[in-house]
C-alpha cells in the first residue's frame, strides 16, 4: 500500500518541473507545455484526495482541469501562432517590447 | 495498490517529465510529455479512477499533444537538427522509459487480472463518477460547456484575423 504522501511527493516533483520549465524555457510552446505540466500535477493531488476518501470529488475535479487545460491550449496555441505571424519567431525575447 | 509498480511508474513519470522540459528540440519534448502521461494515467489506474484514466490517454496524450505536435510542425522553426551517435545515446532513454511503462503495464495484468487493479475500498466506477458529475454538479458542466465555448471563439477570432 502507497501512503498519500508519496503520491503528493510525486506530484509536487512535478509541478516544480512544470514551474522551472516555465521559468526557465525561452520558447513559447515550451511555456505551454509547463503549464500542462502543473495542471497534471494539480490534477494527480487532487485524485490522490479522491482515493484516500472514497469520494468522486476530485475525479470531478481532475475532468474540469482537463477542460480547463484543452480550452486553455487551444487559446495558447493560436496566440502563438498569430505571434509567429507577427514577427516569424516563437523566442519570448523578441515580444520584449512594448509599443508606445 | 501494488507498491513496486507505483515506484517504477512514478519513477518513468518524473524521468520522462525531466526529459521533456530540458530538451531542445520541440517534437522529442512533445514525445517525452507523451511517454510521461502514460505513466500517470497508468497510476491513476492503479489509485482507482479508470475513467480519469482512459480520459487521461484520449485528451492529454491523444489531442493536446498531437495539438501540439501540429503546432511544431506548421511553424517550421529553423531546419530539424538530426541527432547523431551512438545507438544507445540517441535510443536510450526513450526505450528506457517506455519499456518500462510497457514491463509495469504487463505486471499488473499478470498479478491482477481484475478489473479494479488491485485497489481495497477507493474504486469509484464511471457510473458512480457520472452519477455525481450530472446531478450534483450539473452547475460546473455547464460553466465548463461555456468555458469551451469561449475557447472556441476565441481560438477562431485570433486565427481569423490578419
Amino acid at each position: 500500500m502507497v501512503p498519500l504522501s508519496h503520491i503528493l511527493i510525486l506530484s509536487g516533483a512535478l509541478f516544480l518541473l512544470g514551474v522551472a520549465c516555465v521559468a526557465v524555457r525561452r520558447n513559447l510552446l515550451m511555456i505551454l507545455i509547463g503549464i500542462e505540466v502543473m495542471i497534471n500535477a494539480a490534477g494527480l493531488a487532487f485524485v490522490a484526495g479522491s482515493m484516500r476518501w472514497g469520494a468522486p470529488e476530485g475525479q470531478i475535479f481532475m475532468l474540469f482541469l482537463t477542460t480547463m487545460a484543452a480550452s486553455e491550449v487551444s487559446v495558447g496555441l493560436a496566440l502563438v501562432v498569430y505571434l509567429h505571424k507577427r514577427k516569424r519567431s516563437v523566442s519570448l525575447d523578441d515580444f520584449s517590447e512594448m509599443r508606445g | 495498490m501494488n507498491a513496486p509498480v507505483f515506484y517504477l511508474l512514478a519513477l518513468c513519470a518524473t524521468a520522462a517529465t525531466a526529459m521533456a522540459v530540458t530538451r531542445r528540440e520541440m517534437i522529442h519534448a512533445v514525445i517525452y510529455l507523451v511517454l510521461s502521461f502514460f505513466s500517470l494515467a497508468l497510476i491513476f489506474f492503479m489509485m482507482g479512477a479508470p475513467l480519469i484514466a482512459a480520459l487521461e490517454v484520449l485528451i492529454y496524450a491523444g489531442a493536446i499533444m498531437v495539438l501540439f505536435l501540429f503546432i511544431v510542425m506548421m511553424l517550421e522553426m529553423g531546419a530539424p537538427r538530426v541527432t547523431r551517435g551512438p545507438f544507445l545515446k540517441v535510443w536510450g532513454p526513450g526505450a528506457l522509459i517506455a519499456s518500462a511503462i510497457f514491463f509495469s503495464t504487463a505486471w499488473l495484468f499478470i498479478a491482477e487480472p481484475g478489473t479494479a487493479a488491485g485497489m481495497a475500498g477507493a474504486f469509484i466506477s464511471p457510473r458512480t463518477f457520472g452519477h455525481a458529475l450530472y446531478t450534483k454538479y450539473m452547475l460546473a458542466v455547464e460553466a465548463a460547456s461555456l468555458l469551451l465555448l469561449f475557447a472556441l471563439v476565441g481560438a477562431l477570432y485570433l486565427g481569423k484575423r490578419e
